[in-house]
Formats: C-alpha cells, sequence, structure tokens
C-alpha cells in the first residue's frame, strides 16, 4: 500500500514539476532581460528612451520610439489584411465547404503554417519587393511588403483556430435557427459566427502575436529604417528587427539598449494581450449563455 | 527485475561516463585557440582553421563572430587567444596587442547591371550616401531617382566604408534602406536599377555592376597595389607577443601556403 502511495505522490508531484517548468521559463526569461536591459533606462532615462526619436547606436542615441511604431504599425496593417480574409476562409471552410473540397483546403492552409520564416522574407525580397516598387513606387521595402507578408504568414493561424471554434458551435443552434426559417447566410451571420467570436478573438489574437515577434521575414522586406512613416509605402524597422540585427556586435550600453528594446517589446505584447483579453471575456459577457 | 534494469543502467552510465572522462583526459592535451572578432574575417578564419586542423590534428580552432570590436575588447583581456578586425585599430585600441595583417579587402560600390553609370568620384560616392546627390542623372545616370541601400550600425564592412568615404563629419542618410547582410545587399541591388550599396569584394559576382571609383575598377590587383582606395585590413591580434600554438598558427596564415587560402577565400593576401 505505501509503495502505492509513494508512486501516487510521485507522479502527482512530477506532473506538477512539468506543469510549471513553462512558468518557470518564462520567469527565468523575463528576470533576465529586465536585469540585462534596466541599466539603459538609469543611464538613458525611460522616456528618453521610449520616446526618444533618434537610434544610432555609434553616435550613443538610444531612441526606440520609431520602432514602437513601426511594430505597431505592420502589425495594425497586416491583422487589417489577414483578418476578413481568414475569417471568411474559416466560415467558408466550417459552414459551406464540401467534404472533398474542405479536405484538400485544410492541409493546404496547414502547409503555409510550417514554411519557415525565412522562406517567407526571401520571397518577399525577390518577389515582393520588386512587385511593390514597380506597382507603387519607392524602393519596394516598406511597412506595406512586411504587412503583406506577415498576412500571408498569419492567415493559417486565424483560419484554423477560427474554424475550429466556428465548428464547435453546438448543433442545436444551427438546426434551431434554420427549423425557424432562417437562411444559410442568416444562420451563419446571426447564430453561429457571434457564438464563436470569443474563439475567433482568441484565434486573433495569435496571429497578432505571431505577427509581432515576427523577425527575419520582417528583416527581409521592411527597409529597417528608423524612422515614422509617412506613407504605407515608407521603410519602416520593427522592434524584433532591431534586436536581431545588432546583436551580433552591441557590447556595453548598446547591447543594454537592444535588451531595453526587448523590454518595450514584452510590455507591448503583454499590453496588447490584455487589450485582447479583454474583449475576448466582454463578448462572452454579451452573448450571454450563447458561448462556448 | 525492474530494480536489476535500473541498476544495470546506473552502471551502463557509470562505465560511460567514465569512459568519456578518460578519453575526454587523453584529448585535453590538444591546444585550443580561440578566435573572436569580426564577422567579415570569420568565413576566412574558419577556412583557415579548417585547413590547418587538417595538418596539425593536435590543436583545435573555435572561430566566433561578434564583430570587430568584440575582437578587439576579447584580444585585450585575454578571453580570446586571436582576436579579429577588419578596420584599423584606433591608437588607444592597439595598446598591449600585437597586429598581424592577414590580408586586405577591398569595400565594392554595386550598382544594378542596367545601370549606365560605370564610374563615381569618392566625392560622388559621398554625396550619394549622405543624400546630397539623390538622382542618377545628376552622376550621369537615367532621371531616376537613387535607392541607397546599406548595412545595419556595428557591420566592419559599414564602418570601414563610412571611415575611408564618409569621413569623420558626413553621416549616411538616415532613410537609406538598411539591410542586414553582404548577401542582401547584393539582392536588393541586383533587384532594384536604381540601387546604389557597397558589399565585401570577397562576396562580388556578376550579379550586380562593381564602380570604378575615381577611374580605377577593385579587383584583387588594384587593391593589393593600393590604388584602389575603399579597402581594409582583415587583422589578426594577439594580447603580448604570440607563442606557442597561436605563434605556430599565425606563422602558418602569413606562409605561402596559408596565404593561398587566403587568396582562395577572394581577400586580397598580403604577400
Amino acid at each position: 500500500m505505501s509503495s502505492n502511495k509513494l508512486e501516487e505522490y510521485l507522479v502527482e508531484k512530477g506532473l506538477f514539476l512539468t506543469a510549471i517548468f513553462s512558468i518557470i521559463i518564462i520567469l527565468i526569461i523575463i528576470a533576465f532581460i529586465f536585469r540585462e536591459g534596466f541599466p539603459i533606462f538609469q543611464e538613458y532615462g525611460v522616456l528618453n528612451f521610449i520616446f526618444g526619436m533618434n537610434w544610432a547606436p555609434s553616435d550613443e542615441q538610444y531612441g526606440v520610439f520609431t520602432m514602437i511604431v513601426g511594430s505597431l504599425c505592420i502589425t495594425g496593417l497586416s491583422l487589417l489584411m489577414a483578418v476578413p480574409l481568414s475569417i471568411l476562409c474559416a466560415i467558408f471552410m466550417a459552414e459551406i465547404a464540401p467534404k472533398t473540397f474542405r479536405k484538400i483546403l485544410k492541409p493546404t492552409i496547414e502547409t503555409l503554417a510550417g514554411i519557415p520564416s525565412v522562406v517567407y522574407g526571401f520571397f518577399g525580397l525577390i518577389v515582393l519587393v520588386p512587385l511593390v516598387r514597380v506597382q507603387f513606387g519607392g524602393t519596394g521595402f516598406s511597412m506595406l511588403t512586411a504587412s503583406i507578408i506577415l498576412t500571408i504568414m498569419i492567415l493559417p493561424t486565424i483560419i484554423s483556430v477560427s474554424e475550429d471554434a466556428l465548428r464547435s458551435v453546438p448543433h442545436e443552434y444551427k438546426e434551431a435557427s434554420l427549423a425557424l426559417g432562417a437562411t444559410q447566410w442568416q444562420t451563419i451571420k446571426n447564430v453561429i459566427f457571434p457564438a464563436a467570436i470569443p474563439g475567433v478573438i482568441t484565434a486573433i489574437i495569435l496571429g497578432m502575436g505571431r505577427a509581432v515577434g515576427e523577425t527575419l521575414a520582417v528583416i527581409m522586406v521592411a527597409g529597417n529604417v528608423t524612422q515614422i512613416p509617412n506613407s504605407i509605402l515608407d521603410p519602416v524597422r520593427a522592434l524584433t528587427s532591431n534586436i536581431a540585427l545588432e546583436m551580433g556586435y552591441a557590447t556595453g550600453v548598446h547591447y543594454n539598449a537592444l535588451f531595453g528594446t526587448a523590454i518595450v517589446l514584452f510590455i507591448m505584447i503583454m499590453v496588447l494581450l490584455v487589450i485582447a483579453n479583454y474583449f475576448h471575456y466582454k463578448k462572452k459577457v454579451v452573448i450571454g449563455g450563447g458561448y462556448l | 527485475m525492474d530494480t536489476k534494469i535500473i541498476i544495470g543502467i546506473i552502471v551502463a552510465v557509470i562505465v560511460i561516463a567514465g569512459a568519456v572522462m578518460v578519453l575526454g583526459g587523453s584529448g585535453s592535451q590538444k591546444s585550443t585557440i580561440e578566435i573572436v572578432g569580426s564577422t567579415s574575417v570569420q568565413p576566412v578564419a574558419e577556412k583557415l582553421a579548417e585547413e590547418y586542423t587538417k595538418t596539425h590534428p593536435n590543436v583545435k580552432i573555435n572561430v566566433q563572430g561578434g564583430g570587430s570590436s568584440v575582437g578587439i575588447t576579447s584580444a585585450q583581456q585575454g578571453t580570446a587567444d586571436i582576436g579579429t578586425s577588419s578596420k584599423e585599430l584606433k591608437d588607444n585600441e592597439s595598446t598591449g596587442l600585437t597586429q598581424y595583417i592577414i590580408g586586405n579587402d577591398g569595400i565594392v560600390i554595386a550598382v544594378n547591371s542596367k545601370n549606365k553609370v560605370n564610374d563615381l568620384t569618392t566625392d560622388q560616392i559621398k554625396d550619394i550616401f549622405s543624400g546630397k546627390i539623390t538622382n542618377w542623372k545628376e552622376v550621369g545616370g537615367a532621371d531616376a531617382e537613387i535607392n541607397v541601400v546599406t548595412r545595419e550600425d556595428g557591420s566592419g564592412t559599414r564602418k570601414a566604408f563610412e571611415e575611408v568615404v564618409m569621413g569623420k563629419e558626413t553621416k549616411i542618410k538616415s532613410d537609406a534602406v538598411v539591410q542586414s547582410s553582404t548577401e542582401a545587399v547584393k539582392t536588393t541591388v541586383a533587384g532594384d536599377e536604381n540601387a546604389i550599396g557597397y558589399i565585401s569584394l570577397a562576396n562580388l559576382d556578376n550579379t550586380v555592376k562593381a564602380l570604378k571609383v575615381d577611374g580605377v575598377a577593385p579587383s584583387e590587383a588594384t587593391v593589393a597595389d593600393g590604388s584602389y582606395k575603399i579597402q581594409r585590413p582583415f587583422i589578426f591580434l594577439v594580447k603580448g607577443n604570440a607563442s606557442g600554438a597561436v605563434k605556430e598558427f599565425i606563422d602558418w596564415v602569413l606562409s605561402a601556403e596559408g596565404q593561398e587560402i587566403v587568396k582562395s577565400e577572394g581577400v586580397v593576401p598580403v604577400k
């Protein structure tokens, strides 16, 4: 008996350990980033760092505001393109597409998610950049180009998660709606989609996370100029790109400044997540008993 | 049964660990050379290390990047046996260090092969990169805006370019597109008729056109005799005087055999 109890105890604690492992890792990473990045705030000033317009490490200027704007603009623009596209695609796959068509579509979209980001970046550099240059002018390295690449990259995430959400709406809802004489479009618009909204928002959060964090593909097509963009055809630098571009060379204050960039990025993602979660829960309440 | 298996595993682990320690112990007689620094020197250093360890199996060479400034500090602090730099050292940087120039690299001003411009003066290049000249027709080309492509802050190629072409006062214009590697600069210039960028001579191929600077075309010969001005040295830095395995390695790099490998990597040998 006692050996059984011991086994029980060990298994329980073992599972607990594995469960908190990810939390521990996150805490360690946060502690490390803050320890390495904190000196820049002391030395350069928090406000100077966050709202500084100039980034020129060789002249000891470390302002990341242009990059905060860059990251937000790229992410916003790509969500603007990706969300409608992917939600419509998800609705099609979940409600309308015939079974055989869906069987082709789903693996295709999943393949899209499996392509490494460097391949997307290279595709962007070789195909999209010249295309944008010829069609819209400018150098081709632009916010728009980066957003298009990001759109393609986050499509599969948003599509598959929202499709799951749409599919897990209880059948009774759909049947009741159709039985009341609603058309299929009315059912989708007024019953299924509203019921799936919390899941769809989760999908958008995941997509947004990927867009904010994407580094390599963005470096290759965004032009990496530290400026506030005047139009969507201007080159911009994202926070992630800044870290990846210069980490190889950075020493001393410059090194701290790059970790400072990581702190800003971290806080930015936290804020975006909190906002997104707020909507997630708010929507749940609005629909009342109707959510999943 | 279970306990037997566990004991078996433990015994096996101990045996393996012991074997690794014994073998590792005999292996530790190998001397290790740490080379740290410039990412531009890195490919050459790696090739040199690879060839050297073939004939000298008792030496192990680790090559790491980090940038020229990292190379200089690691050599000064002694954390690396050899620090590498792809730019000339300032006086305050070179204190206590012995410098061995292993080769010279030209920096090529690259434009699209469709570009009509073949020749620029150093001043014109400076004006283009600082934003004073913005149209190709001002330097004899087509009526089109010049798209300047540069490298990221900290890049050795950028530093050398700034030192030789831009001088101390002038800066590369802030809205120039930044690309993160020589390859990316090359691809950009190859795809854009109006782009101009700078790359290492070692990476030059026929996807882009190399401009003559002050009438001199970049080549191994013109870099070697100094007539092509935009060039930089590849330097090995050693704290104090090189001795033992490090000295043997550097002697070999500077020998005919080593210089041949330097040359095969596209860098202009010093001898």
